[in-house]
């Protein structure tokens, strides 16, 4: 297999609107295409059943939104023209649906390691129907306060059990009023949960507060890298169409 | 017009593909809906992913857009968890662009491609908020349409659909918009809509089952006639003359979620003439109409570039015989703009090794199965099917299949047919036993699997006199045929239910009086049919013994040849004498060739209309017999209109 000499573009967008209610499967669809679409000259696996070479960050649960969603492309060394990268953003982001903002792309060391492995904690935020307010709150506080938080999941079609305690790094309710979606009131948490060994979903740790809680709107709002104490969002919006390499070390500390 | 999105998001969560409601497909289209537009909401009564690459609809979606005084916006069946929610909610049913309800559009239209899917049309109204009977509509509430294929037997849907549109709709939906957006143009309590359906009733291909009656003698239908001054006696279908004039569609919609057949389609024509006595699409859509190679091509080098999609399919009821196939795949292949990237594919190959090689040049990287379609496992069988492959055709396209790199061979049969014997149902196991024979002098790990599907007769073709197999006779010969395959290795047998076949024919070949029974099959919980998940035959039973009926009587019973049928009244061009030659023909064994290269049998399509084929070159497809048996070297009239030429 002969290895096509590329660069390593990273790319962050984002999931809102109606279009939460894809699947992450469906999102990597919906980029194939519209790099085909924009002549990005993508690198494409060799053999049987040539792919474009993509590779995704942690999926986000369908029905979630994201302000910040992050994926990696290997583009032809030879083909691809750097100064195209400042109106890449906006190029891909008429081709992608409705919700799906391209905020920011950047070259990235091919060194680095993946976003899967790269990325150890999301900044959620929730709204909540059912339980709101004070009791919201004692929830909450209960679920801190607690040893360990076991709850079901499905794993590969079998249930199990985890204690998803230990990822669980920060959770707050963000808003006491009284505000509603329709008639019903809502109640608002921040979370800032952990993606190793296993990441933790919305719905996984609302069902630690009890069945009556039932998620409204989900929506992660950061992704981040953690490095020598520090942590970094895995590009920036504000890296809007840099070239050459961003290294991370250079990165805005939290 | 208000949306419902409000109240749809929050029921979203908890239902299976929740994208399928969505809406937000690339091509879908937000019309401003108000005075002076007839608001149509185009349905498919089946699954969004079922539903959504019908090319029919998009069709239709992209013209009455298209239109200044017409808006059309879509809808599809909610799985049964969503409809269990949105019932639970009240939130009726909406279309996937604006979320609009149903109810609020002038027109509900529907596509039949298939008959199992009549109680979810059922399902739709109600879900809709919309009285389920066409009788007990007003003047506010919406037209309920329906079109495609099925719609050639209206009957069993007449008491809940208002208007049937019959053949090819490009150019009929425009003058039914015209006369709609008269009818609408007055205040709705003005309005009267016996006049709109009398009016609707005038123009060509349009039936309204309201006003003609059915009447019966002896547990029998007698006849279909009008009951009303200046409605026509008998409704013959629509016929699109020339296809270059409807490039449709050309946005077509790209899902964001995964459907089938997701890829990019391209129409290259219309109708056959190959003579399938089972196939119910080969007749009513005669005669063939072609369209020009060049506009093929640029069609789909429109879509690609449009859609992002890397795969077309050329679709027809039978592609390999466009005239010049291999050239114009050649030409798509090698198109530079693809940079090498597309790949075709076509959905029925011709078994003949030359076909085989076309595939395996345009299938680059895929070649993972391929599929064929001789329908009958014996000669005999095929020829009273007037499906004219022999075993020589099979075998050397299974072994150019093998030799050129698939591994995988999958074959077409139905079981059930007109005169079969014990002796057909095994020839299906010894025509696959072959084929794996064949295959492992190329490789030991081939496999074939035989797909056998129970045949129901349909209207319009020589069968539908036939009565068709039990569920028990379908279930013995099933099991004749596993048995007989069982210790073959490499060969695998799968089979459609034989009991949905059953229920199929009640729905394909029943009269006015099958409405009650689907009511009672929907009543009693009866949805999503044609999934072996939801389908119940008990259901059908009993609905029909309700209703003084029977499977026997609708279904299994032969038909004579004075018989009065449910759609006697209903024209696919096709002379009865001509379907009724043809059904003694198969009774007798005897074949007939495929028309657009032999004379004319005269079998209506083209004289009623006064219509020709339309092929691009009189010359038939290379590659010998081409599976027909047909000495193709004989003839020297040009039985067909070139295209670009006016006869």
């Amino acid at each position: 297999m002969t290895e096509i000499p590329a660069v390593r573009l990273r790319f962050r967008f984002t999931k809102t609107g109606k279009i939460r209610f894809t699947s992450h499967r469906d999102v990597a669809r919906m980029w194939e295409r519209a790099f085909w679409r924009s002549r990005l000259p993508i690198v494409r696996s060799q053999g049987f059943n040539p792919h474009p070479l993509l590779s995704f960050g942690l999926a986000l649960p369908t029905g979630c939104e994201s302000l910040g969603e992050y994926l990696d492309a290997r583009v032809d060394e030879a083909a691809y023209d750097p100064s195209s990268l400042a109106t890449l953003p906006e190029q891909l982001s008429d081709l992608l649906p409705e919700g799906m903002v391209v905020q920011a792309v950047a070259r990235v060391g091919m060194a680095e390691g993946s976003l899967q492995q790269e990325v150890a904690s999301c900044d959620w935020e929730l709204e909540v129907l059912g339980v709101v307010g004070e009791e919201l709150e004692e929830r909450i506080e209960r679920a801190l306060a607690a040893p360990s938080l076991t709850v079901q999941r499905e794993r590969k079609g079998r249930q199990t059990e985890d204690d998803i305690r230990p990822a669980v790094l920060a959770l707050a309710l963000t808003q006491t009023d009284g505000s509603t979606q329709g008639e019903y009131p809502v109640g608002r948490i921040k979370a800032h949960l952990a993606t190793h060994p296993r990441g933790v979903r919305p719905s996984d740790l609302l069902s630690a507060f009890g069945t009556d809680v039932v998620l409204a709107r989900a929506c992660r709002t950061h992704q981040w890298i953690e490095r020598d104490g520090a942590r970094f969002e895995p590009l920036t919006v504000s890296g809007l169409g840099t070239d050459p390499v961003v290294e991370h070390a250079q990165g805005r500390a939290s | 017009m208000e949306t419902l999105w409000p109240q749809i998001e929050r029921l979203l969560l908890g239902v299976a593909k929740p994208a399928r409601y969505i809406g937000g497909e690339q091509g879908a289209q937000y019309p401003t809906h108000g005075p002076g537009k007839v608001a149509w909401l185009l349905l498919y009564p089946d699954t969004y992913e079922i539903g959504l690459p019908n090319q029919g609809l998009q069709i239709l979606y992209e013209i009455l857009n298209e239109r200044p005084d017409a808006v059309a916006e879509r809808s599809y069946a909610p799985w049964v968890d969503m409809e269990a929610a949105m019932r639970a909610a009240g939130v009726p049913l909406f279309s996937v662009e604006q979320h609009y309800p149903a109810r609020a559009f002038d027109v509900m239209a529907f596509n039949l491609s298939a008959e199992l899917v009549y109680t979810n049309v059922l399902n739709l109204i109600d879900l809709a908020q919309v009285p389920l009977h066409a009788a007990d509509r007003g003047p506010g509430d919406p037209i309920v349409m329906a079109g495609g294929h099925c719609a050639f037997n209206p009957e069993p849907l007449a008491d809940f659909v208002d208007v049937f549109v019959l053949g090819d709709g490009e150019e009929v939906v425009s003058e039914i918009n015209e006369v709609l957006a008269g009818w609408l143009a007055d205040p709705v309590d003005e309005r009267v809509r016996h006049d709109l359906l009398l009016a609707l009733a005038q123009l060509e291909g349009v039936y309204v089952p309201a006003l003609y009656v059915s009447t019966y003698a002896e547990g029998r239908l007698v006849s279909t006639v009008p009951a009303f001054e200046g409605v026509p006696a008998e409704v013959a279908k629509r016929t699109v003359n020339d296809l270059a004039d409807w490039p449709y569609p050309a946005r077509p919609l790209v899902p964001l979620t995964e459907v089938v057949h997701d890829r990019l389609n391209v129409e290259v024509f219309r109708g056959c003439t190959r003579g399938c006595r089972f196939c119910q699409a080969g007749m009513i859509t005669r005669p063939v109409r072609e369209r020009p190679a060049e506009q093929v091509k640029q069609m789909v080098n429109d879509g690609l570039a449009w859609s992002g999609h890397d795969e077309v399919t050329l679709t027809s009821l039978s592609t390999a015989d466009f005239s010049d196939i291999e050239n114009t795949v050649r030409d798509i292949i090698d198109d530079p703009v693809h940079e090498g990237r597309v790949s075709v594919s076509l959905p029925s190959l011709r078994v003949d090794a030359f076909t085989v090689g076309t595939a395996a040049q345009i299938q680059k990287g895929r070649r993972t199965g391929l599929t064929f379609a001789p329908e009958g496992g014996t000669w005999r069988m095929r020829q009273v099917i007037n499906k004219l492959i022999t075993e020589e055709d099979l075998y050397s396209a299974v072994d150019a299949a093998f030799s050129q790199g698939w591994r995988r061979v999958k074959l077409y049969f139905l079981i059930g047919l007109p005169t079969e014997r014990d002796e057909d149902v095994l020839g299906i196991a010894e025509l696959g036993k072959h084929c794996v024979e064949i295959g492992r002098r190329h490789s030991k790990s081939v496999t074939v699997t035989a797909s056998v599907g129970g045949f129901v007769p349909k209207p319009h073709t020589p069968f539908q006199w036939f009565g068709q197999d039990t569920v028990e006779e379908l279930q013995r010969k099933v099991n004749l045929l596993r048995q007989a395959a069982q210790p073959v290795r490499g060969l695998t047998v799968r089979w459609h239910e034989p009991a949905a076949s059953a229920a199929e024919g009640v729905a394909s070949r029943g009269d006015r009086r099958i409405g009650a029974v689907l009511e009672r099959v929907w009543r009693n919980g009866g949805t999503f049919q044609e999934w072996s998940e939801c389908f119940n035959l008990e259901l059908w039973e009993t609905a029909l013994a309700a209703e003084g009926l029977s499977l026997h009587e609708v279904a299994h019973r032969d038909r004579d040849e004075h018989e009065p049928l449910p759609w006697d009244h209903i024209s696919a061009g096709l002379h009865r004498d001509f379907l009724w030659t043809d059904w003694q023909d198969a009774l007798a064994e005897a074949a007939v060739e495929d028309c657009r290269w032999t004379p004319c049998y005269d079998c209506g399509a083209c004289t009623e209309f006064g219509l020709e084929h339309v092929v691009a070159s009189a010359t038939p497809p290379a590659g010998g017999s081409q599976g027909t048996g047909q000495d193709l070297a004989a003839g020297d009239r040009i039985p067909v209109r070139l295209m670009g030429t006016r006869a």
